[in-house]
């Protein structure tokens, strides 16, 4: 097998001739995100196109060198701020392992309830935006403003409106505030009742469905052949989910009820998520009931821990993209030897040339967003 | 302080302002005066009443209510009144500002915000006119390789199109700016002129996005202009008319949305699309094409341009109020004026009146307009609706619409009108 047939065929630009015309549907285009997409059009059908990551590249890896295990927290949920507990699980997770920390109890619990917020607000964010990009501007602020329901819920546990930095190796930072448990189930409950009402002006709207339906089909095959994960993978009909099949922290005490659809197109890429979220408040009101009512939520640490000597340490979790992992080498020191993040964005962003050839040009934004795709996490 | 952002001092500006000042008197006093005094010997003075009409005089007279209603009086029975003001521009101006801004309000209400807040301290009031000073003070950018002639001329002529437009509405009886006896092929001819600015606009720009857009608003109009033209072929046949106040003067025992549903509701979805109103606002899909045809524009050209967008949106709604909704005709609801107000009141050694303009706007000229003013603003807000609904739709699911499904129903329109006219129910013979 050759490398070209296995690669996306828009990753290679053809010859340009007189009929095609070239977009750059780049980093300052309302309709692209901190990327660029290089779109070759004949007439109103795409015939290449050649997504171009790496505008917001910022060393996040590199950086963890020069780290310890603990001050690598802050800076390593910097990829998808709106998604930072789930960001930083995956790390938190390994650098236990290598440091040898148990956690309480309560800590993991802690860290499903924050991990299923952030999914949450992340799907939220990345709903509205997947509204906005079809022109539908109450799907917009719908979402937007739903999303304060659970970072304020966010705000009462870590301080923190986005930016967490809560997951620390050895448990989470704080324990939860007083009377948590209570709001949080109302908050919950209000906001899993809001998101239920987004089916009457977005699911259900028969201009949305025509329009996104059959558009950007990614069979079953090709969703495991280019490696996709999370929602997108979810959506074309394969029932791959890490919070069932290789649970981590508490996940194996929950019941975890994993959304599938066969059909694979943008229209179902786009449900996924908003299932999922439903399935979070579900996780959400379990792991506050089974959670330990009192108890230590982090074990202590010296200020600058050492591990036992040379490990390797490769840790998944679900993400609100699909499956984000981690892996650690340590060579014995306080810092990190290399930390590497498998980021999902960036293999979700790999099926993207190929759905989008042959596409309408007024397809490329529902197709690019159902990816379930943030561009600065791809970059890292 | 960095170059981008000077310091302000208000001593300077006040400085700048008596600079300008000084050197306006300067030119006006060592130029113009002079020129005036030269410029004098030549002129003969106009002389009214025996007196020489001298400037003073011309101030005096101006505050002089006897001298200056009657001036008043005869400037609003002229053509220029109703163009410059009421059924013309200033008036269809005056509900395209109140639109941009009910539609912002009515939005964000739906959207669970705010909207305009702040501006004008009673619920952001006065946006629209921070927002039109915005747009004023911005530079105009214009693309280095652009066309430039048409490019600078696509944004008033746009504006003046839809004006023209404006002005073959009939808002009472007699109230029109244009009463052509072939009032509605007009409307068609004016609309048929949106989609050549459009694409000239888009294709002078020398951009690629403002072209597809430009082609897409091209594609959309043209094909909505048939399923438009046709759906409105059912009210000429009742009416036997194409002048449109003798169309809305028919309407007054009931409108033709009685009998036309269907046409109605064609025209209605063909309006939303030649207004380019979500869910048809393809040519200006920002998450495809950035803002479409009207990318490359900036500063006022964008306003101007925003403007006719809203002054055509009025012409629309006033047009289907026309032809559907029965025009002016509702039950009186204004009083009979008072006699006093028309003969004038004596107050002592004073006979104050008639006011101004009274015989011209009557009572059914008022009442006319009222209905004609309600029924279009519920008629724009249905056009604002489906903004805070709908998704943006597809060209070729766009197209299909228009070519096939729009088509088809114009021509059962048009079926339903031909026998209700052959079976004598209405037009000649009938009720009417």
């Amino acid at each position: 097998m050759k490398m070209t047939d296995i690669m996306p065929p828009g990753l290679a630009l053809k010859k340009v001739d007189e009929r095609i015309m070239t977009l750059n549907v780049g980093p300052q285009h309302p309709g692209s995100g901190h990327m660029r997409i290089v779109v070759q059009i004949d007439g109103d059908y795409i015939v290449a196109c050649d997504p171009d990551p790496g505008y917001v590249h910022r060393g996040e890896e590199k950086m963890a060198e020069y780290r310890n295990y603990i001050t690598n927290v802050p800076h390593l949920e910097r990829p998808v701020i709106h998604d930072s507990c789930n960001v930083l699980y995956p790390y938190v997770l390994g650098a236990e392992e290598i440091l040898g920390i148990e956690v309480p109890e309560r800590a993991k619990y802690v860290r499903v309830i924050c991990s299923e917020l952030n999914r949450c607000i992340y799907t939220m964010y990345w709903l509205a935006i997947y509204g906005i990009f079809l022109g539908h501007s109450t799907m917009f602020m719908w979402p937007a403003g739903d999303r304060e329901l659970l970072i304020d819920l966010m705000e009462k546990v870590s301080g923190a409106r986005v930016t967490h930095a809560h997951f620390i190796p050895g448990g989470v930072r704080n324990d939860l505030p007083a009377n948590f448990e209570d709001v949080c189930l109302r908050q919950v409950n209000y906001f899993e009742k809001r998101i239920k009402e987004y089916a009457a002006v977005f699911y259900d709207n028969p201009i949305l469905i025509s329009r996104t339906q059959d558009t950007g089909v990614l069979s079953r095959e090709n969703a495991i052949r280019y490696g996709t994960t999370g929602s997108v993978l979810r959506a074309s009909g394969v029932d791959y989910d890490l919070r069932v099949k290789a649970p981590y922290d508490v996940y194996d005490e929950l019941d975890v009820h994993t959304n599938v659809m066969k059909e694979g197109d943008s229209y179902a890429r786009s449900k996924v998520p908003w299932l999922d979220m439903m399935e979070s408040c579900n996780i959400i009101r379990q792991a506050l009931q089974k959670m330990p009512k009192s108890g230590s939520v982090r074990t202590k640490l010296k200020p600058n821990p050492k591990t036992k000597g040379p490990a390797t340490v490769y840790k998944r979790v679900e993400s609100g993209r699909g499956s984000l992992g981690c892996y650690i080498v340590s060579d014995g020191k306080t810092e990190p030897y290399r930390v590497k993040m498998s980021v999902p964005s960036f293999r979700n962003l790999l099926a993207m040339p190929n759905l989008l050839i042959g596409e309408k040009l007024g397809n490329m934004p529902s197709v690019y967003w159902s990816l379930n795709y943030w561009p600065v996490e791809a970059d890292r | 302080m960095s170059a981008l952002a000077p310091k302000f001092k208000l001593s300077e500006f006040i400085k700048s302002i008596l600079d300008n000042a000084f050197w306006i008197l300067f030119i006006v006093s060592l130029i113009g005066l002079p020129l005036i005094q030269i410029l004098l010997f030549y002129i003969e003075m106009p002389i009214i009443d025996g007196e020489l009409l001298t400037p003073f005089l011309a101030m005096t007279w101006l505050a002089d209510p006897t001298r200056s209603l009657p001036i008043l009086k005869a400037f609003m029975a002229t053509d220029m009144f109703r163009v410059m003001a009421f059924p013309g521009f200033g008036f269809a101006a005056l509900i395209a500002a109140a639109t941009i801004f009910v539609e912002r309000k009515m939005l964000a209400k739906l959207q669970l915000r705010v909207g305009p807040f702040y501006c004008g301290k009673i619920e952001g009031i006065l946006q629209l006119a921070g927002d039109g000073l915005k747009l004023i003070s911005k530079e105009i950018i214009i693309p280095a390789k652009a066309d430039k002639p048409i490019f600078w001329a696509a944004p008033v002529i746009f504006v003046a199109t839809a004006a023209a437009f404006v002005a073959l509405i009939p808002v009472a009886p007699g109230w029109v700016v244009a009463d052509v006896d072939l009032g509605l092929l007009g409307v068609f001819a004016v609309i048929g002129f949106f989609p050549i600015i459009t694409i000239l606009s888009a294709w002078s720009a020398n951009s690629k996005f403002p072209f597809i857009g430009g082609i897409r608003a091209l594609f959309q109009m043209v094909s909505f202009e048939i399923p438009l033209i046709l759906s409105l072929l059912g009210v000429v046949i009742l009416t036997g008319t194409l002048n449109l106040s003798e169309i809305a003067a028919s309407q007054s025992s009931f409108p033709w949305i009685v009998f036309l549903p269907v046409g109605a509701i064609v025209f209605f979805i063909t309006m939303l699309a030649e207004l380019e109103r979500i869910p048809f606002d393809l040519p200006e899909a920002e998450s495809e094409i950035v803002a479409g045809w009207l990318t490359e524009f900036s500063g006022m050209m964008y306003g101007l341009v925003q403007l006719g967008t809203y002054l055509k949106l009025y012409a629309f709604a006033g047009l289907f109020v026309v032809l559907f909704l029965g025009g002016w005709n509702g039950p009186m609801v204004v009083p009979p004026f008072p006699e006093e107000l028309l003969t004038g009141v004596e107050m002592g050694p004073l006979t104050v009146g008639p006011f101004p303009g009274l015989p011209l706007f009557d009572q059914e000229m008022l009442n006319g307009t009222l209905w004609f003013v309600l029924k279009t603003v519920g008629v724009i807000f249905f056009i604002l609706l489906p903004r805070g609904v709908f998704p943006r739709i597809r060209i070729d699911m766009l197209l299909s619409l228009g070519w096939t499904k729009l088509i088809g129903l114009a021509f059962v329109n048009i079926f339903i009108a031909l026998g209700l006219l052959y079976a004598g129910v209405l037009g000649p013979g009938g009720l009417q």
